[in-house]
């Protein structure tokens, strides 16, 4: 055991080692089946590097996208590590997260996602699945829900995201070379994103 | 799968520790990093640095040493090297007259790249990039993230790695080497998937009567999907579509690189090499330099690619000039 946010990015570990052959298995459909392995080998690293006993928040994040970036490789690397850094930076030297936090975090995620992956909603990648999960947790703290169903709100919507990546054709990454036999295939990364999502929900729910 | 190999997850380190030490008079490994720069060292020269996943072998280690690389960074199978390393090679390669970064367009590619020529800015190396785009099967439009780079980048290497070595500054190297890129096509097929390591079977299923036109060299699908033709059907096929660029001309002076995918013989590459000669030539092109071999691989794969370049007296002179490689020689 260790502290509330080592704890939680553990859990966020476990989840994608668990779901390693998973989402190498999407990838090989539309890209170069290897998702699952190199989120896997970064995640695994993650646990191995991110201090255990370190309850500064933004650290801990900063820490955990520093990793992923030296670790995962591909594009997956510099998104994710971005993400995390990003969050990182809203996190700053908190020792606890409030439920008005999450949305500035993940605003600053997808900000970071997009600028690095030079992308928009749409176009098959894991911003169709953060976009909406954003959208719908920020809905439901607006209609007096709580943290938790909240977050139920966001991982279904994130859900349905990766659902709508299949009726859509890739314009970023290596799938856009498959052009409309893109088309019946859901997004890897839209897929590990949402993954990740649902393990801090879980993280939460306790 | 049944592979040479220790642990999958240690192919990489080996791989690297192999190479060096059977070219120790040209390459030497990083300490603890997946970098091999040359064994002399890049002083006084623009550094040409290259790098992608590793599967592709020789590339790029293969093309450290005189006449073309300084130094070249290997990612996991088919992934993209990380920040960190490219700049660790950024720092190791520099030899005080600035570096080109010869990069395959792949977006996690120029993603760790980009990363790594910011980080080495910011101390005040000099970092120019180029991006090779060769690939035709690939539409270039707002749609896709652009064409891949695939063989022609040793072409890249080759040219631009003469200039640098001739005493070319940084502004000249990537001159020359976007001239490269602006004249050089390439298009690919395989007759079977490739097998990464980690992931334990092949990339794709191929019929035994099918073949995959316009792929990349990472195991992705291709654009379509055809039953297999004789050897000089497939070379027209893909020559079609690399002349449909209006690149090459009657009467232009051609380099001719085929490229091996990995698994195919010799045997079969000169074979469709013979064809590429008679259809270009009756075309009436002038090919004033042919290279054949497995220089831009993908693994296990059965296959080739077919890339053209079109020459003028600058870059003819350049392909000409000297390079000593463990994967490329050259008097």
């Amino acid at each position: 055991m260790g502290t509330k946010i080592y704890d939680c990015i553990s859990r966020i570990a476990e989840r994608i080692i668990e779901n390693k052959d998973y989402l190498t298995d999407l990838d090989r459909e539309i890209g170069d089946a290897d998702h699952g392995v190199n989120m896997a080998r970064g995640f695994q690293a993650v646990l191995e590097k991110v201090p255990r006993d370190s309850d500064d928040v933004g650290a801990v994040l900063k820490k955990t996208g520093m990793t992923l970036l030296s670790t995962v490789g591909g594009a997956s690397g510099p998104l994710y590590g971005t993400a995390f850094m990003e969050a990182g930076k809203v996190a700053a030297g908190k020792e606890a997260l409030t439920t008005g936090d999450v949305p500035a975090i993940m605003n600053a995620v997808i900000e970071g996602i997009q600028k690095r992956g030079k992308a928009v909603r749409g176009e098959k990648t894991m911003l169709d699945a953060l976009i909406p999960a954003l959208e719908a947790y920020t809905e439901q703290l607006e209609a007096g829900s709580d943290l938790s169903g909240a977050m139920d709100a966001a991982c279904a919507a994130a859900r349905d995201g990766v659902e709508f990546t299949k009726t859509i054709r890739a314009t970023k990454g290596r799938a856009s070379y498959l052009g409309d036999r893109s088309i019946g295939h859901q997004d890897p990364g839209a897929t590990s994103a949402t993954l990740i999502m649902e393990a801090v929900r879980d993280f939460l729910r306790g | 799968m049944k592979k040479l190999i220790n642990e999958v997850d240690n192919v990489v380190n080996e791989m690297l520790d192999g190479l060096a030490s059977a070219y120790p008079q040209y390459v030497r490994r990083l300490d603890g990093l997946d970098v091999l720069v040359r064994a002399g060292g890049s002083s006084g020269k623009v550094a040409l640095i290259s790098g992608g996943g590793s599967g592709h072998e020789p590339a790029h280690g293969g093309f450290v040493g005189k006449g073309m690389l300084d130094g070249a960074v290997a990612g996991a199978v088919f992934t993209s090297p990380t920040p960190d390393q490219v700049y660790e090679a950024i720092k190791a390669a520099n030899g005080g007259k600035g570096v080109l970064l010869v990069i395959k367009n792949y977006t996690g590619d120029v993603m760790n790249f980009e990363m790594a020529a910011d980080m080495a800015a910011d101390e005040g190396i000099q970092v120019e990039k180029v991006v090779v785009a060769d690939d035709v099967a690939v539409e270039n439009s707002t749609w896709t993230t652009g064409r891949r780079g695939i063989a022609g980048t040793i072409f890249v290497h080759k040219i631009a790695g003469a200039c640098a070595e001739a005493g070319g500054d940084l502004e000249n190297v990537k001159r020359v080497a976007e001239k490269v890129i602006a004249n050089v096509r390439s298009m690919g097929m395989s007759l079977s998937a490739c097998t990464v390591p980690a992931a334990g079977k092949p990339s794709f299923d191929l019929a035994e009567d099918e073949i995959e036109i316009g792929l990349g060299i990472h195991g992705e699908p291709g654009v379509n999907r055809e039953k297999m033709g004789s050897a000089n059907d497939i070379c027209d096929k893909l020559l079609d579509k690399i002349l449909a660029e209006g690149i090459y001309k009657a009467g232009d002076r051609i380099a001719v690189l085929v490229n091996g995918m990995g698994g195919t013989p010799l045997m079969e590459l000169f074979i469709a090499n013979r064809h590429i000669h008679e259809a270009l030539a009756g075309k009436g092109m002038v090919i004033a330099k042919t290279i054949v071999g497995n220089f831009m691989t993908s693994l296990d794969m059965e296959g080739f690619s077919i890339t053209l370049l079109k020459l003028d007296a600058e870059l003819e002179e350049l392909l000409n000039a000297p390079a000593n490689t463990p994967a490329f020689v050259q008097a």
